[in-house]
């Protein structure tokens, strides 16, 4: 009898947070200025998502990750470079647009053909994570479409801990308004997981680990199937930077306590 | 000429919380706006009837509701179930929910099954030329967009906070009620409750008039060479009960805290604002040792009145950000800051 969980990680990539981004519109709709040009990382809560589900395949024997990517080939290659080095995955590659104007229906539907194409892939113990949101699109619908597809109706969104019971069922913390976590109980996979931060640190890089991770990432990227993901029926009106430029007063060689004093009543005027 | 269907979920005694009143405001704004269009109501919840008693007034032709034990927990197969049952029902071409963590994970899937598209957190409604459109942010609120789809049915999930709630009266307006029916596969989850800090440690407070942002300033070595993480703990959580503001820090600082550095306990993740963390709405916001550039400023967007206190006078943070800076060092400001506000509460004549 197979044991452990088939984790399949949907993540993108997105444009390094340091980096500032500005709008631009071309023939396809509108994009960021230098998009190729930018560096990028992987989406930051895909991340955690793939940190815990490297950490839960290590403690389930038997169980293997998937990383199921939608991106520019070139620009997965050199993220691939570093996130191959955190946890072993394999990755499967599908070479397309991965900014944030695309439409979430189209990539769940392209998303989730991959998934279910994917070789040994048991279905019965299939856990679909991925961020709660990307920080692209930053929308958090694509895993709920996904999940559909693939007819999961046990779905979480937010998660920050999923510990696995003695039963097989598994608890999941979910955030909720009010900095509250719901508490939920599912009998075990399939399910999909939108996770939060967690609660796990980045692993350290791993040389060891990028290397076995490269000889089957390599490959993958060559045979990166091109995938079809537009924004049809959407159209955008406008994009643009937000114009919150503020006249700062800058306070110097005020004594402390009046500046506490000004706080104050600044925090008391209505 | 559009279907609007305000799909709205009760809390769980039976009543209707802010969002789901401001997802009400929305929806009446947009069928004035776009002539010859019609609001239908839905309701999900463990008892509906109570909600269902205040919204006669709001200009539904229709209440369609989904109650029972089953669908009182915050669960997605059941959500998912109700709420498709109620968007074939009304017919709707357009849906508009509020933005709660119930309605986020549930109603993306709805999106998918209805062949239809979604749109969160959105910040943002009207009328152009005719046909509904919205705004929302992306790359983290980096950018604004505004938006229009040709699909329906299209599910808009309105950010809390965004628009003014519905205040009208109440009035007779029956609900039809609607039976799912619910495979087993629906009852694979159970909810079994909710976790809260205990009550003196919760420092998350959305309703608050001020966010205190504390930064990674408050863990590094002060003017003595020496960390001071007991004393920066002992002031921010002093001035949180003080004025009983809501706390967010700066990724750097709530990284520390989740790499086992107890530098301040009673931070977490979800306390983090910015790039990859929450983005709250208050009316005023007070920056502390915070430093960084855009990735983090993008955390105060939705600040309306914000003012900072740093020892670096061109801090991106601040700068062109900020209202006002104070130059100064934080640990003695709000030390002072803390004195006064506890002299004033001794004295509250005073």
């Amino acid at each position: 009898m197979s044991t452990g969980y088939h984790v399949v990680v949907c993540g993108g990539i997105v444009p390094d947070p340091l980096q500032t981004l500005e709008p631009v519109t071309g023939p396809t709709g509108p994009g960021l200025k230098n998009e190729m040009m930018l560096p990028a990382v992987l989406d930051p809560w895909a991340g955690h998502a793939l940190y815990e589900a490297a950490h839960l395949a290590k403690q389930a024997q038997g169980s293997k990750v998937w990383l199921v990517s939608l991106g520019p080939k070139a620009k997965l290659q050199q993220v691939m470079m570093t996130v191959a080095q955190k946890v072993p995955f394999e990755l499967v590659v599908l070479d397309g647009p991965g900014g944030g104007f695309t439409e979430s229906f189209e990539v769940a539907a392209v998303l989730a053909e991959t998934i279910r194409t994917i070789p040994g892939l048991d279905r019965a113990r299939l856990l679909l994570f991925g961020g709660w949101e990307s920080a692209s699109r930053g929308g958090g619908t694509t895993l709920q479409m996904i999940g559909e597809h693939l007819g999961i109706v046990d779905q979480f969104l937010g998660v920050d801990s999923l510990v696995v019971g003695g039963d097989g069922s598994l608890q999941i913390l979910e955030r909720v308004e009010v900095a509250k976590h719901q508490v939920s109980r599912c009998a075990g996979p399939p399910a999909v997981l939108g996770w939060a931060t967690g609660n796990l640190p980045e692993p350290p890089n791993n040389p060891q680990v990028g290397m076995a991770n490269m000889r089957a990432i390599m490959p993958a990227l060559q045979k990166a199937k091109p995938a079809k993901v537009g924004a049809e029926g959407l159209t955008y009106a406008r994009v643009s930077l937000p114009k919150q430029q503020r006249e700062t007063r800058i306070v110097k060689d005020l004594p402390v306590d009046a500046i506490a004093r000004e706080i104050i009543a600044w925090i008391a005027t209505a | 000429m559009e279907t609007i269907l305000v799909l709205l979920h009760t809390e769980s005694e039976g009543s209707l919380a802010r969002p789901a009143l401001e997802a009400v405001g929305a929806a009446r704004g947009l069928m004035e706006q776009l002539g010859g269009s019609s609001l239908v109501v839905g309701l999900v919840g463990g008892e509906t009837q109570a909600a269902a008693s205040t919204l006669g007034g709001c200009g539904a032709a229709r209440l369609l509701a989904v109650s029972g034990a089953e669908f009182a927990q915050s669960r997605y197969a059941t959500d998912a179930a109700a709420a498709e049952a109620i968007c074939r029902a009304a017919g709707a071409t357009v849906v508009i929910a509020p933005g709660t963590s119930r309605w986020l994970r549930a109603l993306p899937g709805i999106a998918q099954r209805l062949n239809g598209r979604v749109d969160t957190h959105v910040t943002g409604i009207a009328a152009e030329q005719g046909a509904p459109a919205v705004s929302r942010w992306y790359y983290r609120q980096r950018m604004e967009a505004s938006l229009t789809r040709t699909q329906r049915p299209w599910i808009i999930l309105v950010d809390p906070g965004c628009h003014a709630p519905w205040q009208g009266a109440g009035g007779p307006l029956a609900p039809e009620r609607l039976s799912v029916e619910l495979p087993e596969t629906c009852r694979r989850t159970t909810v079994t409750g909710l976790r809260a800090p205990a009550a003196d440690q919760q420092t998350i407070r959305p309703d608050a008039e001020l966010l205190f942002v504390a930064g990674a300033g408050w863990t590094k070595k002060q003017a003595d060479g020496q960390v001071h993480g007991g004393e920066a703990a002992n002031l921010i959580l002093g001035f949180l009960r003080l004025t009983q503001a809501s706390l967010g820090g700066s990724k750097s600082l709530v990284d520390l805290t989740g790499e086992g550095q107890a530098v301040l306990p009673f931070m977490t993740h979800l306390n983090q604002v910015g790039q990859t963390g929450a983005t709250p709405r208050h009316p005023k916001g007070l920056a502390t040792c915070c430093h960084g550039e855009e990735p983090h400023v993008v955390g105060w967007r939705f600040i309306t009145e914000r003012r900072a206190v740093n020892l670096d006078p061109n801090c991106g943070w601040a700068r062109g950000k900020a209202d006002v800076l104070y130059v100064a060092d934080a640990f003695a400001v709000m030390q002072r800051v803390n004195a006064l506000l506890a002299e004033r509460a001794a004295s509250p004549k005073a």
